[in-house]
């Protein structure tokens, strides 16, 4: 059992949790994640590690509530406990030294840009970040973010907070106002990690994106977490999680990310059902 | 032990064949209970006293562990059924496993004598019928461990290799512990093969009983990642290793399609139903696909259990497709039987060359060409050769791949000094010491994929290997000799 010791509401949805973990956070580096068991019955899923603390053997993530397990793991808090917590797991990324990078966050994919754009500042590197959510309630790790990067904006699709627009709007004008940065590290929903590199791609910036395929062991036995890079098939567990992004075929991905969704959609239903009952007992 | 037997050799020859007592056909192609209930006391009494009692019992040297199969037998005609699965387990600590899974009629019933004439004694559903019957009647008594030895040994993988291993250290009386990737002891006992082959509360047993003898399991620990070796050999204070990480990557054809929905490698597919007990969702998480029809590629076990259990999941039609002809199959042949029973379709001399896929990428179809057979290739078979313009496609909803696996490359991959050889296979010299001192492998990791029992032999000789190497050690020597 993995206890949790402290959770956090970031934004409607999103969960911050501290687990006590210490194999995991003795080793664990920006880029690596866990796959995580809430419950005995539950299924195994990816989760990267925003933050560990090796003192007190902890790792930290943080969570959206979006399919039935994660919003099972929102209902936890400190003193409960997951059944499993598996890891590093992934391929650390590779952190540049002293250049010039851009960092692009969207949506909860902030998360796990964090640990990265830390390394990447403590790497001696100029730090450009852009951070974009759907509106202002979901933007995180703001002051974060802030604190590891040299130049920061934030974006909003419906204009409730920062700069109105797209991720991809406020890359293009960083790197045209910047042709010194030679790295961007993407990591956000599928279309906009694709958006993301189809832009940098006319500018020739290499470009880091974080895969996050459906995964059930990690540990390079299933197959099922496989991607298309460079016409080749990588498994995003062992070969990634990060890939070129000029190289990954994108659409592929954003069809097989759905193959679950009518089941899915099914535990969901489920889930509700059982929190319905729960809560007519309670309030029995 | 002299003969016990009290019928004459001519009698005993006219005992036939007991058979195993076994679900429907029918009706076990839609449960995911056990096919086979083996043999009840009656028939295992009438079975063990067919035994010829050979003077130089041959079915012991035919047995990769060279279980003391004649006093085993003996042990049951005389109702001594706890004293016959003792006699197995000194040296085979997983009987009712081995009893249920192993290719009996590859090895110990391969040879023996009364096979000759007469179908060989059923040697390895005796084995499941004592081991049964300690299980069900509470009988297990732990051996006891009377030295201790200060040394600790790491264990990494826990399927029947370091399973074994771990078991024969920890009776030796050396601190033992495995560290085991995935969540749950058993490794491809766990995640592989289906329930209705190894029921998954005899795999809880036999793992109980490794526990009982004071082996720790960590789960969740890949070794590589959480720990490397030279960590486990530093830090964590660790004398030698053992490495039984199995060959669990999975091998895809490279035809076109393989990345529309609803295609699976075998090892996708069974851990989602076996580990993660897809076949009871949405009671628990995770799901899996199968339509109407679905096309398992394959011959072997993994192709037989896929297949099998693609039909338990629902499919009408549940295909086997196999590039060449049913005797080149590597299946066990009980398998074989039992998948023909339950109505599994063989497409033989078959091969796919293209999966189909819908508007929605999901597969419809997938595209194979008939074959025939040629001349021999370098395994000995008859290599397939495809018939021109005999392309066909089959309508089915999911595809899952059996072709084959290769070791997991972590370990490897992070261990500086440890060599390896053709597909990733670990080297390892005749008592499976690696290129690296105090590191020994065994099990499909320095095989290839092989069987539980070759798997459980190599941890046994790596055991033994291990206990020389440190008491070398011990005595000031630097552990060579135990390769001599
Ligand atoms: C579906 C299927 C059916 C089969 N049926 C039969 C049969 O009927 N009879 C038979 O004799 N054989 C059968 N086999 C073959 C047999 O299961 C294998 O030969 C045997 O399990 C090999 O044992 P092993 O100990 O080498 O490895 P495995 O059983 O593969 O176990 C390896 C373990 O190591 C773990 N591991 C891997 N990497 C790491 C790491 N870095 N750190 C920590 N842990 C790690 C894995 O998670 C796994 O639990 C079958 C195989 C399959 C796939
Ligand atoms: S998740 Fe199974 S191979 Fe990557």
């Amino acid at each position: 059992m993995y206890p949790i010791v402290h959770t956090s509401v970031l934004a409607p949805t999103i969960t911050k949790f501290v687990i006590k973990a210490p194999f995991v956070a003795k080793k664990r580096l920006p880029g690596n994640f866990v796959i995580v068991r809430v419950e005995e019955n539950g299924e195994r899923i990816p989760l990267t590690i925003v933050d560990s603390d090796n003192a007190h053997g902890t790792i930290t993530l943080i969570v959206q509530a979006i399919g039935k397990t994660t919003r099972l793991m929102a209902t936890k808090h400190a003193g409960d406990a997951l059944v499993d917590v598996a890891g590093p797991l992934g391929n650390p990324t590779p952190i540049l030294e002293g250049k010039t990078v851009a960092c692009v966050g969207g949506g909860v994919g902030t998360a796990e840009l964090y640990p990265i754009t830390k390394a990447l500042q403590a790497a001696g590197n100029t730090v450009h970040t852009v951070i974009g959510a759907r509106s202002k309630d979901l933007v995180i790790l703001e002051n974060e973010m802030t604190d590891c990067s040299n130049h920061i904006v934030v974006t909003t699709d419906d204009g409730s907070y920062g700069r109105k627009g797209f991720v991809t709007d406020a890359l293009k004008e960083i790197i045209e106002s910047s042709p010194e940065i030679t790295a961007v590290y993407a990591i956000g929903p599928l279309p906009m990690m694709k958006a993301v590199s189809n832009l940098t791609k006319n500018y020739s910036k290499k470009t880091y994106v974080s895969l996050n395929a459906v995964m059930v062991d990690g540990t390079g036995m299933c197959g099922g977490c496989r991607v298309t890079v460079d016409g080749k098939m990588k498994f995003a567990c062992v070969d990634g999680p990060e890939f070129d992004g000029h190289r990954v075929d994108f659409d592929e991905l954003i069809m097989r990310n759905r193959t679950y969704v009518a089941a899915e959609k099914i535990s969901m239903n489920q889930y509700e059902r059982e929190c319905a009952c729960k809560a007519k007992e309670v309030a029995a | 032990m002299s003969a016990i037997n009290p019928l004459k050799p001519s009698e005993r020859m006219k005992i036939p064949r007991q058979a195993s007592i076994e679900q429907e056909a029918v009706v076990r192609a839609h449960n995911f209970e056990e096919v086979s209930w083996g043999l009840d006391e009656a028939r295992a009494l009438l079975e063990s006293t067919r035994c010829l009692e050979c003077k130089d019992p041959v079915c012991i040297p035919g047995c990769p562990v060279n279980v003391d199969i004649r006093s085993f037998l003996q042990l049951v005609m005389q109702k001594d059924y706890v004293g016959a699965v003792n006699k197995i387990r000194e040296t085979n600590y997983l009987p009712a496993i081995c009893g249920r899974v192993c290719p009996q009629e590859e090895q110990c019933e391969a040879v023996c004598t009364m096979g000759k004439k007469h179908p060989s004694i059923a040697i390895g559903k005796l084995e499941r019928f004592v081991a049964d019957y300690e299980i069900q009647h509470d009988l297990f008594v732990a051996p006891v461990v009377t030295e201790h030895r200060d040394e600790k040994v790491a264990i990494v993988g826990a399927g029947p290799s370091g399973l074994t291993c771990a078991a024969e250290l920890a009776k030796m009386g050396y601190k033992v512990t495995i560290f085991e990737a995935l969540h749950a002891a058993g490794g491809v006992l766990r995640y592989g093969i289906p329930e209705f082959r190894l029921p998954r509360k005899i795999l809880d047993v036999e793992v109980n009983r490794i526990k009982a003898l004071g082996v720790e399991i960590y789960t969740n620990f890949l070794v590589g990642r959480t720990a490397t070796i030279d960590e486990l050999f530093g830090e964590w204070g660790f004398s030698a290793i053992f490495l039984g990480t199995g060959a669990g990557t999975p091998t895809f054809m490279g035809i076109p399609g393989e990345s529309l929905s609803g295609v699976y490698s075998a090892n996708e597919f069974l851990t989602r139903v076996n580990l993660m007990k897809a076949y009871r969702f949405p009671e628990y998480d995770t799901p899996v696909h199968v339509g109407n029809e679905v096309a398992v590629i394959g011959g072997g076990n993994t192709a037989m259990d896929a297949v099998r259990t693609a039909k338990r999941l629902g499919a009408d039609k549940a295909y086997l497709i196999y590039r060449r002809s049913r005797d080149e199959m590597p299946a066990r042949l009980e398998e074989i039987h039992h998948a023909e029973e339950e109505g599994i379709e063989f497409h033989l001399l078959t091969n796919p060359t293209r999966i189909v896929g819908d508007a929605n990428n999901w597969v419809c179809g997938i595209e194979c060409l008939r074959m025939e057979l040629g001349e021999p290739d370098e395994s000995g078979r008859r290599k397939p050769i495809p018939v021109k313009g005999s392309e066909f496609v089959l309508p089915v909803q999911a595809v899952v791949e059996a072709v084959g696996q290769s070791p997991n490359p972590i370990v490897q991959s992070t261990t500086p000094g440890l060599n390896t050889g053709k597909k990733g296979i670990v080297v390892v010299d005749d008592v499976q010491m690696t290129s690296r001192p105090g590191v020994f492998a065994g099990g499909d990791l320095a095989r290839g994929g092989a069987t539980v029992i070759l798997a459980m032999r190599d941890g046994k000789i790596a055991a033994d290997a291990i206990h020389k190497y440190l008491e070398q050690k011990r005595t000031g020597g630097n552990g060579q000799a135990a390769t001599a």
